[in-house]
């Protein structure tokens, strides 16, 4: 392993870890928020205990989110001090701005959330939690405008002088349309996950037919937020998949590992290619999907990765303009095959508990149970296909990955941060699904009547 | 005054801000186990904390953000030569951060021991490695034409940077003694006065000879002043403690904190990283700033929600402002 392999593998796994925690976050504020306000207007005590259940689960899970996010301010500098030179003019002022607007919006207001139970009015602190559910929002959409540059870069030029690239629209990085589809298809994805984990927990209980009060309708919460989320997961992703067509043609081809231009083209369910990544030896496929699927069009051409390969040859100059066709083919396939089954069971689980009923079967528990891992499957796939997928480019036909390395940390510093932080992330992993697991099984707390006089201990302490 | 000197200072404002304000909460963390000598006195002093330190530690996250978009060269050199030190940093706050949430969450003597070490651990070593880091920015490191840090780690191990490193620490955790001081009752807060008293000596001493070396380094008569103001802010600082006006003590370890960076950013400007083989390779405000149009964009940003952002903290700190003890840990 050389020292770019060092650098993209910390990369990876700092931003996957990391993406395994933030849709769970991006999805619970807002559901929290949405149960502790319907205790507010309703005064009814369940919606109270599901608010401090789930509320507890969403906090351990921040934590670290958090801690995990530190990094990623950095690690661009630290491991990609070229690639930062070079995009920092463009790229700087999300990142800057995402700090000023979003995470000093969560931080606070979470603080205020956790500590504030007998501090705030009832609907001041529900407000609360609906801004930490904001902040986490905007966060995702100024990260996101900064990446949907990666993937097609605008608003910019490139300056000889400086040997970098330069802002000149904003308005443009801002309202680029990858961003515009990328931000509804990553925020449904995450209300996806979140709806996920309320239905796998509430099934733990309701399994045991216990608490029914709160995970009864939790369960009924997560279940619409699951399916409802997923036609948006579906409906952006559709979108999604003609511009990347357009703007990324290699990355479109080598999800389908389609080697040759063809038109109808069909979709792929299982394919194996020669091992150089230059043919097709064997595949299954569904007539014309593929073509609906880039193009919008049955009878759509999608170009093949040899054309491709050709076309950016004579664009970019020779080189090996192909991603790694395996990783990105199966990637594509296990985020849209967990997407669908995630879908699939959370809208069966809507028909088989409809008007309140619980079903006696033990493997439909045990589904519901399990499906809380699908979304996290999609996520972290869908993130490994599209940054593999633009590969070798960092910022696409703009600069490849391999110029964008630190040049001068010698490699075994960047060796000792790989490995201390991978075992770092496998430790706190293991505690904080512990947790997680401790206090799901716990269950949700009884309420206490609050002692009057000034000197009762607080509410919430650490 | 240009947009590159304006946004120079943005970034100091943003480091000041940032090392006031987690200043002490590195210093409460530090004097966990010095001051907590039982779970329940160790929870009082995480809660004098517990709602606000998330949203201080978000200052650093905006002077490094802040640092990318205004000065992408600096970004850059800075944390790729800095690889190790802030590798540690990074590490002792991912655990520190895990550690505030997570100590609680069960009741086990083993489990919340290992967490406050965690707590203490992530709190003393940024607040000594930021010192280093610093006061290797003002002392140079060895950047050749392409602005990358060629030296080696042990480089950054120099006396003044040791000594640097020293000084942010001992001032923190005055800073935090003094804080505690502040936001505690009872035995927890005679306990943190004395403290204070006693480590007051060492933390101007300290802080003192780093200002001294480093006016023999890089001195102007503006720093000489600012040296002089962070000693006096000190020595007032330790009077008021003694006298038992913990606000006032507050205020100015705060204002020396505040000196002490100012000191240091003054003695930089109008480099951001001098480089110590030529000074033609030195990154300054010019030749590390981002376009003037990314610049103003920021400029704009900046004007128009850092004022939100500061109001709506004060307002954290003024729902949180009462005194804790033992008796408000509940059970």
């Amino acid at each position: 392993m050389d020292a770019l392999d060092i650098a993209r593998w910390q990369f990876g796994i700092t931003t996957v870890y990391h993406y395994f925690l933030v849709p769970i976050s991006i999805g619970l504020s807002a559901l929290v928020a949405i149960l502790e306000t319907a205790w507010v207007r309703t005064g009814k005590e369940h919606y109270l205990r599901a608010t401090k259940f789930w509320g507890k689960l969403f906090l351990i899970n921040v934590a670290l989110g958090v801690a995990t996010g530190l990094i990623q301010e950095f690690q661009f500098g630290m491991a990609w001090s070229d690639y930062s030179r070079f995009v920092g003019d463009v790229l700087g002022a999300p990142l800057a701005i995402e700090a000023l607007l979003a995470f000093f919006l969560e931080s606070t207001f979470l603080g205020l959330w956790i500590f504030g139970w007998d501090r705030l009015p009832k609907a001041l602190h529900a407000a609360t939690m609906w801004i930490v559910a904001i902040g986490t929002q905007l966060s995702a959409y100024f990260i996101l405008a900064a990446n949907s540059w990666m993937q097609h870069p605008v608003g910019y030029r490139y300056d000889a002088a400086s040997g970098r690239a330069e802002l000149t629209d904003f308005g443009a990085v801002l309202t680029n349309s990858t961003v515009l589809v990328a931000f509804p298809h990553t925020i449904t994805a995450a209300f996806v996950t979140a709806g996920a984990l309320m239905i796998g927990i509430s099934a733990w209980h309701l399994a045991r037919r216990q608490h029914l009060d709160v995970f009864g309708p939790s369960l009924k919460l997560g279940l619409w937020v699951t399916v409802v989320a997923s036609m948006g997961v579906a409906f952006s992703g559709d979108v999604q998949g003609k511009i990347m067509t357009e703007q990324q043609p290699m990355k479109m081809a080598a999800a389908e590992a389609l080697y040759e231009t063809t038109q109808p083209a069909a979709f792929s369910i299982f394919t194996i290619g020669s091992l150089d990544g230059s043919r097709e030896l064997f595949s299954i496929r569904v007539p014309r999907v593929l073509s609906f699927v880039a193009t919008g069009s049955l009878d759509g051409e999608v170009e093949g990765i040899n054309d491709v390969q050709a076309a950016e040859q004579a664009r970019f100059g020779p080189g090996d303009y192909k991603p790694l066709i395996p990783i990105t083919y199966w990637s594509f396939r296990f985020m849209i095959g967990a997407g669908l089954a995630s879908a699939g069971l959370a809208a069966l689980g809507l028909w088989l508990t409809r008007r309140g009923r619980l079903p006696k079967s033990r493997w439909f528990w045990r589904a519901a149970i399990w499906s809380m891992g699908l979304p996290l499957v999609a996520n972290a796939f869908g993130w490994i296909f599209t940054e593999m997928g633009r590969q070798p480019w960092a910022v696409y036909g703009v600069l490849r990955t391999s110029a964008g390395e630190s040049p001068d940390v010698p490699p075994p510093q960047m060796l000792t941060s790989l490995i201390v932080l991978t075992l770092l992330y496998v430790v706190l992993a293991v505690v904080e699904v512990r947790l997680l697991a401790k206090y799901a099984k716990a269950g949700p707390p009884e309420l206490v009547a609050p002692d009057e006089g000034a000197d009762r201990p607080l509410a919430f302490a650490y | 005054m240009d947009l590159t000197t304006g946004w120079f200072l943005v970034i100091a404002a943003l480091w000041i801000g940032y090392f006031f304000l987690e200043g002490f909460d590195f210093g409460v963390g530090a004097l966990l186990p010095v001051l907590g000598r039982d779970d329940t006195e160790r929870r009082v002093l995480i809660n004098t904390i517990g709602p606000v330190w998330d949203g201080n530690e978000v200052w650093l996250l905006a002077a490094i953000g802040g640092t990318f978009a205004a000065f992408p060269e600096w970004y850059a050199s800075l944390l790729s030569g800095f690889y190790l030190p802030v590798l540690l940093i990074v590490v002792s706050l991912i655990l520190r951060v895990v550690a505030f949430d997570y100590r609680g969450k069960r009741p086990s003597a083993a489990w919340r021991r290992g967490w406050d070490r965690c707590l203490m651990f992530g709190s003393v070593t940024p607040a000594f490695v930021w010192g280093v880091v610093f006061a290797n920015l003002v002392r140079g490191v060895p950047l050749d034409s392409r602005h990358e840090f060629v030296g080696s780690v042990l480089d950054l191990l120099n006396p003044y940077a040791l000594v640097g490193g020293l000084a942010t620490l001992l001032l923190f955790v005055l800073h935090g003694a003094v804080f505690l001081v502040l936001k505690t009752r009872g035995r927890i807060r005679s306990r943190a006065r004395v403290l204070a008293g006693r480590i007051g000596l060492a933390t101007l001493a300290t802080t003192g000879g780093f200002l001294l070396w480093t006016q023999l380094h890089r001195g102007t008569p503006v720093t000489w002043i600012l040296a002089g103001a962070t000693v006096a802010a000190l020595v007032a600082a330790l009077r008021a403690n003694r006298y038992g006006r913990e606000g006032w003590a507050f205020v100015l370890t705060g204002a020396a904190v505040v000196a002490l960076i100012t000191v240091l950013f003054t003695a930089l400007y109008p480099a951001v990283l001098p480089s110590t083989m030529d000074s033609a390779y030195s990154l300054t405000t010019t030749n590390a700033a981002a376009s003037p149009y990314a610049l103003r964009i920021m400029t704009w940003v900046a004007a128009l929600f850092t004022p939100f952002v500061m109001l709506y903290q004060a307002w954290t700190y003024w729902v949180f402002r009462r005194r804790i003890d033992v008796s408000d840990i509940p059970a």
